[in-house]
């Protein structure tokens, strides 16, 4: 083991049914060093940070901790966790219905000596452990009461406060704002200088260039390279990751600053609310427009999206669909009128786990076609088939279940949900979260394409220079309720300007 | 040697393993007797109806086995179980037969006698228990409320209130025409029939519809499949109102078989042999994917084992203590920590043959 690392790994090899997971790979860290872990979908990151946590039980290889004698095998998270190995997963693994506090304690709460809980005592350790961490939280509320940004940051704040020397952060920023990510990033910079090691996986290049110190890449389940930040710029950081030169992202352009105000509305939304989510609104769009919702997180994206939709029913106002007044109780009502909407929530409210990526891929549609209407099977394999092709889904099979794949992979599949019921209307909401830099810009360029063929669409996502590639126009939330709208001209100082209240209506 | 191994992996290998495993011990046994070794298999003609052990276990398993297939869907549904059948069995058996021989009527033995015609009762002892079907469903569907509460009201309420209706009498329908749902049908026993065309119904309304995949897309996440455009309350609605036309039919074969409503014993129990059966087959109590042939499966082999232990002369109140250890073998040896020690120890097995 070298002399200034805390861990190595070396050799690592794992294999999932039909697929090499991890092939030889190797993996150092240093001491005080935050190290960017970047990959395709699929190229073998999470798999790697499980077998380093005991979640993955990995076939070859050895794993040495600085401190530790002789190669290590973790058999569990929690063994993990004693030898110093603190994770925060991608996904936010607590339990909603617990309070803060309980979280944050989870599993070592301090003890009274007849064995029950000093509650007092952990809800003011807790409120501590917050305020060190200057997040604005009341510890007694159930973890679910907080926005997904928040309960990741929790997360975080737990795994910090396990007296760690290997903190793992499986993207962690990918459903945090700006400011967010900044104040992650301080806490980051303070526990480096404590001298703790840092894995960082994210797909946010911006990021790793931010914070980190070096850049290890996988590729495929094997290591392509581990390298100092210094001699990867960005350009080549890509070329390594996809094993190729980087089409450029802006090449994608819609028909600029084309005029919708003289194409039919595909909807037209007057007054609609949802109490307590988002204030009345009116919206407009346009038959093949692209509108982006833009706003920080918790501005209300998501919710003026659902009410739309019927994801949470509009309590006031009218919604006018191709020119006609509907009222719109539940999702299957906007299906039926042709509307389709990935929710950004992909655990919760996108995937069925136990159902393969067929099923999974054939659901709405069949949802739309009435349990009486079965589709065949035979079209059903063909309609599977053509989406896993299209959006180069990485699956064993179509008969997998969709919860053995990795995160992005259920993305695109639940994408490929809403395409095979070829929607006139489609809400996308963050629907490029955790997807490497590649599929983004499949997607992007999917979404231009759909333009063109005279759907419309709403498209959510907190990174701005997507927005502005793929819209027409934007409308700006703040504080649940619409602000404003912005078109014809826009650049990232005009949008940032309108969130943050610089700008108003025009 | 691989052929093996993947069928080792389907859902069904265990429960039809289990079920030849008691096959075998009745071999077994026959042989330690002297008997012929397959007297447990051989089927003969008696007094112009079938005969033989694997005739019995077909008739006598049909109550569960029809009660199992309702059951199913509500556990995929649902994450939940449904203990109120062998209750609205009872109310199903009272409802048909105090329709057919009018209330406060203990006994009807001739046509002249009958209040109303017998398939008038049979349709509205199904049909009462197709509401308390739809009651549970409302309950767990649209109130919210977790399965085992719901159905915990019918569970003791149906039973009571069948009683009431038969004015707390055993009310008798000794007719042929009432007596045929429990007894043979030409050489064939009517419950096996009457099972068989519930199974086949069901799966053919799974075949050729969309329904097992809304009621399994519903069980493993309902708000995706909401999202997706499936109503979840609805979906749930009919699965435990069919549940309850299942327990009604069990119901009416079940009095049938004794020709009269004995509210107090019809189906008693019985909902914990049909949760057993879904659970024998296979299926996981915590809802979603599902097999219906596995669910059959258990139920069976619940009534071989049943049958078995009375044929050794085990008697009839010491018989669910046999039962009960056959059944945790049964469930352990399908218990996942089991088939991952198994698993593991093929692997080893196979590693140290490579390196010979």
């Amino acid at each position: 083991m070298k002399k200034d690392a805390v861990l190595e790994m070396k050799g690592i090899c794992m294999t999932f049914p039909g697929v090499k997971a991890l092939d030889g790979v190797d993996f150092t860290l240093k001491k005080g060093e935050i190290r960017a872990l970047m990959g395709e979908n699929g190229a073998g990151k999470s798999t790697l940070i499980k077998c380093l946590t005991g979640v993955n039980k990995f076939e070859a290889g050895e794993i040495y901790i600085d401190g530790i004698d002789g190669p290590v095998v973790n058999k569990d998270t929690l063994d993990a966790q004693k030898k110093g190995i603190s994770t925060v997963y991608q996904e936010i693994n607590l339990c909603p219905n617990l309070s803060v506090a309980e979280n944050l304690f989870i599993g070592r709460e301090p003890l009274t000596k007849f064995g029950t809980i000093k509650r007092k005592a952990m809800i003011a350790k807790a409120a501590q452990l917050m305020k060190d961490m200057e997040l604005d939280i009341d510890v007694t509320r159930n973890l679910e009461e907080y926005s997904l940004a928040m309960q990741q940051m929790i997360a975080i704040a737990r795994a910090v406060d396990m007296e760690c020397k290997v903190l793992i952060l499986d993207e962690p920023t990918s459903s945090l704002d700006d400011n967010e990510v900044e104040k992650l990033f301080g806490m980051m910079r303070r526990l480096r200088n404590q001298g703790v090691g840092i894995i960082f996986v994210t797909h946010f290049l911006e990021q790793v260039y931010a914070v980190c110190d070096g850049i290890t890449v996988l590729r495929n389940g094997q290591l392509v390279g581990e390298y100092s930040i210094e001699e990867l710029p960005r350009v080549k950081l890509v070329a390594a990751m996809m094993g190729k030169d980087f089409d450029d992202l802006a090449a994608i352009r819609k028909g600029d600053n084309k005029d919708f105000s003289k194409e039919p509305l595909e909807i037209d939304a007057k007054g609609l609310s949802h109490a307590g989510k988002i204030k009345p609104y009116d919206l407009e769009i346009h038959k093949g427009e692209v509108v982006g919702l833009t706003g920080l997180l918790g501005s209300g994206r998501s919710e003026l999206a659902r009410t739309i939709y019927g994801a949470d029913r509009s309590q006031s106002g009218t919604l006018k669909v191709d020119g006609k007044e509907r009222k719109i109780k539940n999702p299957i009502d906007a299906m039926q009128l042709g509307m389709g909407y990935l929710p950004d929530d992909r655990k919760a409210e996108g995937i069925v786990g136990d159902l393969s990526v067929r099923e999974n891929i054939i659901l709405a549609m069949q949802a739309k076609l009435g349990p009486l209407h079965k589709i065949p099977m035979q079209k059903q394999i063909e309609i599977a088939d053509k989406y896993i092709e299209l959006l180069q889904i990485k699956t064993a099979s179509r008969e997998t279940l969709i919860k053995q794949l990795s995160g992005g992979n259920q993305q695109k599949v639940i994408l490929a949900r809403w395409l095979a019921t070829n929607p006139d209307f489609l809400i996308l909401d963050e629907p490029t979260r955790g997807i490497d830099v590649g599929t983004k810009t499949e997607i992007q360029k999917l979404v231009v394409q759909l333009a063109e063929e005279g759907k419309s669409l709403i498209f959510i996502s907190s990174e701005i220079e997507e927005m502005l590639r793929v819209c027409n126009k934007m409308a700006v939330l703040r504080d649940g309720a619409k602000v404003g709208e912005i078109s014809g001209n826009m650049t990232q100082e005009r949008v940032l300007s309108a969130i943050a209240g610089g700008e108003s209506n025009e | 040697m691989n052929n093996l191994k993947a069928l080792t992996k389907k859902q069904l290998f265990l429960p039809i393993f289990s079920m030849i495993l008691v096959m075998l011990v009745n071999v077994l046994f026959d042989i330690a007797d002297g008997n012929n070794a397959f007297d447990f298999f051989s089927v003969s003609m008696k007094g112009g109806v079938l005969y033989g052990r694997i005739v019995d276990i077909l008739n006598r398993g049909s109550e569960v086995a029809i009660l199992a297939l309702g059951m199913t869907l509500v556990v995929s549904c649902s994450a939940g179980t449904d203990i109120s059948v062998g209750s609205v069995m009872s109310l199903a058996g009272g409802v048909c037969c105090v329709i057919i021989a009018g209330f406060g009527v203990t006994s009807v033995s001739t046509a002249a006698e009958l209040a109303h015609p017998i398939w008038m009762g049979i349709a509205c002892g199904i049909g009462a228990a197709i509401l308390a079907g739809i009651f549970n469903g409302f309950l767990v569907a649209y109130m919210k409320i977790q399965p085992m509460v719901a159905t915990l009201i019918l569970w003791s309420a149906a039973r009571a209130l069948a009683l009431l209706i038969c004015n707390n009498m055993i009310v008798y329908v000794r007719m042929d025409e009432f007596k045929v749902f429990g007894s043979f049908l030409g050489p064939i026993p009517t419950p096996i029939l009457i099972a068989a065309v519930c199974i086949a119904v069901l799966a053919l309304v799974l075949k050729f519809t969309a329904l097992g995949t809304y009621i399994q897309s519903v069980g493993i996440n309902k708000r995706s499949s909401r999202i997706a455009g499936f109503n979840s309350a609805q979906i749930i609605l009919m699965c435990y109102t069919i549940c309850g036309l299942f327990a009604g039919i069990a119901g009416i074969v079940n009095t049938s078989r004794i020709y009269s409503a004995d509210t107090n014993n019809i189906g008693l129990t019985m909902e914990m042999d049909a949760i057993l059966a879904v659970a024998l087959g296979g299926n996981s109590l915590g809802g979603g994917k599902f097999n219906l042939a596995g669910s059959i499966i258990g139920a069976y082999t619940i009534q071989a084992i049943t049958t078995t232990l009375l044929a050794r002369g085990v008697s009839t109140a010491q018989a669910p203590v046999f039962k009960a250890v056959i059944i945790i073998l049964i469930v352990v040896i399908q218990a996942p920590p089991v088939k991952a020690y198994f698993k593991r120890r093929s692997a080893a097995k196979a590693a140290a043959k490579e390196a010979v």
